[in-house]
């Protein structure tokens, strides 16, 4: 396995390694791991970058959430006497968080007013033309002559959409959000306020949620089809099967047994948010942060990222006219809000498969 | 009596003795009863006390015929999909209401408007009959576009004034059925910061209508804290949008101070926050109804765990008032719209201005139209006028 495809910066081509070149037989060793301590120290003076969104209708935990995730305690009190307002907004705030020598730097977009109108209809342009808005300006830093050393990444990684804990079944509009977004960036669907619902009824609302997305055709993160080799199938199919993750954020921290841990005390017990026994908070958590992280920046930038390049250089009808050209006609906002299928990402994939 | 406006006087009423109390005299501007009522009940069970006449036997006689008679009440619920109504009804009256339920997929709330499914059920407690309706309203807020979805529900409403209008109006008035919706719960989802936009936009379309009692659903997800500060918010905004929600009466002065005491508790605790459950679980030695989680037990029937009992309590000791104030606020107020119209059939207006302006224009265009042919025909008539006019030299 090519260890340049795992690497950390995003600037560094992450083509497969060739399985036509034979593996030379070594006489000796030459020093060759030491590329992954330089690899690491490169990485760690840079720092990373994430950017998170989250989705949902008003009161279902989204700040809780992200401040119970990132320990984030000083932003964005989740402020309740505020009403929502009255058309969507778009609300990014960003936190630089350093844990033993690693610096992130963390942008969390908020969408305050999603699905709380009456009427609802396109209440997902907005979010849609925001992230491609995004995409848009790192493909203008890419297209110029004298490009910066490191592109600024401000490309959503990852959208994580809360699904309110009916118990029966996705409604019209979070089917219609997730068909389009799941186009354009990863999705994470969570059950949010997870402690209204017992056991079996998570179990069951999850069998559902599972089946609705399958039969709308809805590809969540970890996609299916981006799964490299079976290591990671095997990974990835154990969470696919506990997708929708059902998740109870608290920022508050009470005493149980002895230990300080955080959760929601009420009359008749206390809900610990870390316990896998009580939510599932732990598993999102990994996949966000500990094991998923560069994966999610990878597909964001190998196969999001270049759909939405292919899309835009098609319109601009450029074709290579050699060095230094570019002459990229200005995106006229309405037309790039329209998904395309999957079928494009597909192709681009196994082209670049095929070549090598 | 007659009232128009939200006031409600106080009711010189025959009151029907519930369980709850004893005899009660009848009140009465009879000074001589009055007094014998408030000094001496014990006396009137002797038969040979003087004075005694016999007709504080009346209640009696009420309580017996409204017994054999039965009662009806209309209960209807309102909420978006998965806030537990269903649940709740059926702990409520313990018993199941929806035995073939099939909660839709998702593809077919996609296509569904709002329906209304009419339920009765006739329970029998000590030999009292109730005949008990519950009006549920699938498919309420599903829509992703949620403009219409209240429509349906006013049509029903006032599709069961009418029909009573018309039977009270009729010629035999014996068995007349009540159908009125009596009392609606509104479900209010907790998980909001208060109440939703589509929350107000439907209470304010039906107050003028129907009893509302608004109810905070799923309360086993709200810490005390939380739900202290969600029923302030929702209160604070039911005033700031001038919503008339059903508010119990007080208790008359001449009422037990246990009975007073229980309308305060009552009234303080308005919205309720309640949880539903049917399944017994074991608690604590004994079998309770409620939910279990790995971190506890809810317990329906506990007050410090939610307000269920609170909600029973009001239901069964005011359903009497809900059904008085049903007939004498909201339906006289119908019923005095409905005859001012004269009996007409009820016109929308919007669609009324609608299609006289579509008729306006059409006319418009035809009478431009018409100018214009007659604006042809003189310029022909012109033309050939000229040719001949040259040819006859009239243009020399």
């Amino acid at each position: 396995m090519d260890p340049l495809r795992r690497s950390p910066s995003p600037c560094l081509s992450s083509r497969p390694s060739s399985p036509s070149t034979p593996p030379c037989e070594m006489r000796g060793p030459v020093g060759i791991e030491a590329v992954l301590d330089q690899l690491k120290i490169k990485a760690m003076k840079m720092g990373f970058e994430f950017n998170i969104m989250v989705v949902g209708q008003s009161g279902l935990g989204k700040s809780t959430m992200v401040n119970t995730l990132f320990k984030v305690w000083k932003s964005n009190p989740p402020d309740l006497g505020v009403p929502p307002p009255q058309t969507l907004q778009l609300h990014s705030v960003t936190h630089v968080i350093e844990e033993k020598g690693v610096k992130l730097k963390l942008t969390v977009t908020d969408t305050p007013g999603f699905g709380d109108q009456i009427n609802n209809d396109n209440c997902w342009d907005p979010i849609l033309g925001y992230i491609n808005e995004q995409y848009e300006q790192y493909l203008q830093e890419e297209l110029l002559i004298t490009r910066q050393r490191h592109i600024p990444d401000t490309r959503v990684h990852c959208c994580v959409y809360f699904v309110p804990p009916t118990g029966h079944c996705l409604r019209p509009l979070d089917i219609e959000f997730l068909q389009r977004l799941c186009r354009t960036v990863n999705v994470v669907p969570v059950i949010a306020r997870a402690d209204s619902l017992t056991m079996e009824e998570r179990e069951a609302f999850r069998r559902r949620i599972q089946h609705n997305l399958r039969t709308h055709c809805i590809n969540v993160y970890p996609q299916m089809c981006f799964d490299e080799d079976t290591n990671d199938r095997i990974l990835n199919s154990k969470l696919r099967d506990r997708i929708p993750f059902a998740v109870v954020g608290a920022d508050q921290e009470h005493l149980v047994n002895g230990r300080c841990v955080l959760g929601r005390k009420t009359k008749w017990g206390i809900i610990e948010v870390e316990n896998m026994a009580h939510c599932e908070f732990p598993l999102l958590r990994d996949l966000l942060i500990r094991s998923h992280l560069q994966d999610l920046k990878d597909i964001t930038h190998n196969v999001h990222y270049e759909n939405y390049r292919v899309i835009r250089l098609n319109e601009s009808h450029l074709l290579p006219r050699g060095p230094g050209w570019v002459n990229l006609a200005p995106a006229s906002p309405g037309q790039l809000t329209i998904p395309r299928p999957f079928k494009v990402c597909r192709g681009a994939h196994d082209d670049s498969d095929d070549e090598f | 009596m007659r009232r128009i406006s939200g006031e409600r006087a106080t009711r010189p009423c025959l009151r029907v003795p519930s369980a709850r109390r004893g005899d009660e005299g009848l009140h009465q501007g009879d000074e001589a009863s009055q007094k014998m009522s408030k000094q001496q009940p014990t006396q009137f069970i002797n038969p040979e006390t003087p004075g005694y006449v016999g007709f504080a036997n009346l209640p009696n006689q009420v309580h017996r015929k409204s017994v054999k008679k039965g009662f009806e009440f209309t209960l209807m619920v309102v909420g978006e999909s998965g806030l537990g109504k269903s649940t709740l009804i059926n702990s409520l009256f313990l018993t199941d209401l929806y035995p073939e339920r099939v909660i839709p997929g998702a593809a077919e709330k996609i296509e569904r408007t709002v329906q209304i499914e009419a339920s009765t059920v006739e329970i029998e407690e000590r030999g009292v009959k109730l005949r008990l309706t519950v009006v549920d309203t699938p498919g309420y807020g599903d829509a992703i576009n949620c403009r219409d979805c209240f429509k349906t529900i006013i049509s029903y409403i006032d599709e069961q004034f009418e029909r009573y209008l018309h039977d009270e109006s009729g010629l035999n008035r014996r068995h007349i059925i009540d159908n009125r919706v009596h009392c609606c719960f509104y479900f209010i989802s907790p998980f909001g910061h208060g109440l939703k936009p589509l929350d107000v936009a439907f209470m304010k379309a039906i107050h003028n209508k129907v009893n509302i009692v608004p109810v905070i659903a799923k309360a086993d997800t709200l810490t005390l804290k939380e739900r202290e500060r969600l029923k302030k918010r929702i209160l604070d905004e039911i005033e700031e949008h001038n919503i008339k929600i059903y508010h119990l009466p007080d208790a008359e002065s001449d009422e037990d101070e246990d009975f007073k005491e229980q309308t305060r508790l009552l009234k303080a605790s308005i919205p309720f926050s309640v949880v539903g459950s049917n399944q017994l679980i074991e608690a604590k030695g004994k079998k309770v109804r409620g939910r279990l989680y790995p971190w506890g037990v809810v317990e329906v029937e506990n007050p410090e765990h939610n307000d269920f009992l609170k909600l029973r309590t009001m239901l069964i000791t005011h359903m009497q008032d809900l059904q008085e104030v049903t007939q004498d606020l909201h339906y006289e107020n119908f019923r005095s719209e409905r005859l001012k119209r004269g009996g007409r059939k009820v016109e929308n207006e919007d669609v009324n201005k609608d299609q006289i302006l579509l008729e306006k224009e059409a006319e418009l265009r035809r009478m431009q139209e018409m100018i214009a042919r007659m604006q042809a025909q003189m310029q022909m008539q012109m033309q050939t006028g000229d040719g001949d006019g040259g040819a006859l030299g009239h243009h020399v």
